[in-house]
């Protein structure tokens, strides 16, 4: 679906399993628009700088990705919700770390309905926070899962994944997997649900 | 009151007040000497510095009558005013503008206008406030002494002990003899003071390419009215452009401000622009999050528009029309990004050919982004898990093994599950006379499913944690 607000919360220290999952998420929504990713400017220091050789190991094209550094969440929600008046953008990530003032119910239904405008699909990728009421389409939680082969190769990067919410369908929880070569979500051998969800289409 | 300044390791005067002149004081004289003539004059060592910036700041105000505006030596402007002279009144009315703009603020100045520098210089020095009309050089130069040419002390004196003292006595000598005695350097001076040849000014900072200005006969303070004039600037600017078939990468909009302070406000483009509303946009963003905000303090007399960088627009085929329309879409909001934030906070990724983990790209401002022809290529056997870190630490953080099987990294012990390595990364030993040792990667799990990339310095044997895998 396009042009709605997703929210992504990272387990504490699953930060890298959180980004990895976005980047997944934005190949779907957008497999070949460019993007624009919003992060503070200390997000580097914290947790790691956005490398583009691991985005294209997981079949990320980093040429179609801008960066912007802003100084405090105010700035990064002002700059998405101009951003979002670009149709020619596929994606808009905002990372945000912690819970600041300026990430209330009004910046939350501000961003929906600009996204909705314009159709661009927005992801807040939420770092050291617990989830507050928002007027998200979906809300996910997602840690990394330990690889459940014993071979030299531990394969695809892998998740645990609860929808906590979903304005317009069913939770869950889920263990899957990135396709870094097919490109798209699976369900992965430590899966003891059944449904999979290809998330973002 | 006198300023003074070490010459050759003894104070000497470098500037003197009227009522020092009047007193018998002398540029040049020693301090001691002048101490002896007058035992309490006031006296104050020079500030170069202070000079220079003011004298920058005096050229700052002078962008106003033209932009070609240079510093010629520690305390002398030159003006271009070719074909600028008609906007204030002809030659004449301009000087005295000039001239008495710059009283008014308390400078003491001499000043002259000429057809070539050289002249110009030199009567400013000994006809203070005249015109020279163009091919009357030589006839206003002839009586002047030799030091009008403003030759360097030797050749002067030089000229002197020749018996030579007025530039119409140079100017009768062959030039073979001028030529064989003094060089050819010289005569080019003679040359240009005479006026039979011309040597351009080196303006301070590159004139703009085109521009577009509004006087205010009564100083404009209202911000309506500053950004109607914008707008009607960028409209009349966009459209010479057009006319020439340019875009403008960099413009500048400067802001005179009545009192003599000037502001200059630049916005950048990632690719070249001649849309006047996409133009103004930007400018109003620019204005709207200025740190330190316009002051029109009493009001502004002119506010100029340049193009300070233009490329030539290159048309696209109409059949693409979709594409382009997405390509300009993304560049306008890049813009609007690094007007807002500043073109080092958006940023792109650029592939670098080389096999040293965070060497691999630079990131570069996106609007300055061209494209590449390295591809970024997957480091990752088809099938496999990814090799390279998706979050990489600039800086790699050491890390404590307390058994094999356990690390410590920010203060939190990790269980190793799962290794998979070594990797071998050799630095480039054939770039630098003292090559880092290499370093051997492994990719680490830990219990609870984070995945860590971990190097050891084959030299110290030291553990450094470089990344965090997805």
């Amino acid at each position: 679906m396009h042009g709605v607000l997703h929210e992504v919360f990272a387990a504490i220290g699953h930060e890298a399993a959180a980004t990895g999952f976005v980047a997944g998420l934005t190949v779907r929504v957008a497999a070949d628009k460019h993007l624009l990713w919003i992060r503070p400017i200390f997000s580097g220091h914290e947790f790691g700088e956005l490398s583009p050789t691991g985005l294209i190991e997981l079949g990320f094209d980093p040429a179609r990705l801008f960066l912007l550094s802003v100084a405090n969440a105010g700035d990064g929600l002002r700059a998405a919700h101009d951003a979002l008046s670009c149709v020619a953008l596929g994606a808009v990530v905002i990372e945000i770390s912690g819970s600041p003032k300026a990430l209330d119910m009004m910046a939350s239904r501000r961003l929906t309905l600009a996204a909705a405008q314009k159709s661009v699909t927005i992801f807040l990728l939420r770092f050291s926070a617990q989830p507050n009421a928002s007027t998200a389409e979906t809300r996910w939680l997602v840690r990394g899962v330990a690889s459940q082969t014993q071979s030299e190769d531990w394969g695809y990067p892998s998740f645990e994944v609860d929808l906590v919410r979903n304005r317009h369908g069913k939770t869950g929880h889920w263990f899957m997997e990135w396709n870094c070569n097919g490109r798209i979500f699976q369900s992965s051998s430590a899966d003891r649900g059944t449904v999979v969800s290809t998330a973002g289409n | 009151m006198v300023l003074v300044a070490k010459v050759d390791n003894a104070l000497r005067l470098s500037a003197v007040d009227r009522k020092a002149t009047s007193l018998g004081l002398v540029i040049g004289q020693p301090l001691a000497n002048a101490r002896a003539m007058l035992p309490d004059i006031k006296v104050v060592p020079t500030n170069d510095s202070a000079d220079a910036k003011l004298l920058t700041q005096i050229a700052d105000w002078c962008d106003r009558f033209t932009p070609f505006v240079a510093i010629d030596g520690p305390r002398r402007l030159l003006l271009d005013v070719t074909g600028a002279s008609h906007l204030f009144g002809g030659e004449q009315a301009m000087l005295d503008r000039i001239r008495s703009s710059l009283q008014a603020q308390g400078f003491a100045l001499r000043g002259a206008m000429a057809g070539t520098a050289a002249t110009a210089r030199a009567m400013a020095r000994y006809r203070d406030g005249v015109v020279i009309a163009s091919g009357d050089e030589e006839q206003a130069m002839r009586p002047l002494p030799v030091e009008a040419l403003n030759l360097d002390a030797t050749t002067t004196h030089a000229l002197r002990r020749a018996g030579l003292k007025t530039v119409g006595q140079v100017a009768a000598r062959k030039r073979s003899e001028l030529v064989a005695r003094l060089g050819a350097s010289m005569l080019a001076i003679l040359d240009e003071a005479l006026g039979h040849a011309t040597k351009p000014i080196t303006p301070r900072k590159p004139p703009p390419d085109y521009w577009q200005e509004q006087n205010f006969a009564e100083p404009v303070a209202t911000d309506h009215v500053i950004r109607t004039t914008l707008n009607s600037l960028t409209v009349a600017l966009a459209k010479i452009l057009e006319q020439h078939g340019q875009g403008a990468r960099h413009l500048e909009a400067v802001f005179f401000r009545a009192d003599g302070a000037v502001r200059r406000i630049a916005i950048e483009m990632g690719a070249p622009t001649r849309d006047a509303a996409m133009i103004d946009r930007l400018f109003r963003e620019k204005l709207d999050t200025l740190a330190d905000p316009l002051d029109p303090g009493f009001g502004f007399d002119l506010i100029r528009l340049s193009a300070v960088r233009i490329e030539s627009v290159v048309l696209e085929a109409a059949d693409l029309d979709a594409n382009i329309n997405a390509k300009a879409e993304i560049s306008s909001l890049v813009d609007r990004l690094a007007t807002r934030f500043g073109g080092h906070c958006i940023l792109a990724f650029q592939p670098h050919n080389t096999h040293i983990p965070e060497e691999a790209w630079v990131t570069v401002p996106a609007q300055h982004m061209r494209p590449s022809k390295l591809g970024w290529k997957e480091t990752r056997k088809a099938k496999e898990a990814p090799r390279r870190a998706l979050r990489l630490f600039s800086r790699p953080e050491p890390i404590d093994f307390a058994s094999a099987q356990k690390f410590i990294w920010r203060k939190a012990r990790r269980v190793v599950a799962q290794c998979e390595g070594p990797e071998r990364i050799a630095m480039q030993w054939w770039r630098h006379e003292m090559p880092q040792p290499a370093r051997d990667y492994f990719r680490v799990e830990d219990n609870e499913g984070k995945r860590y990339w971990l190097y050891r310095n084959d030299a110290t044997s030291q553990w450094f944690l470089h990344g965090v895998f997805a």
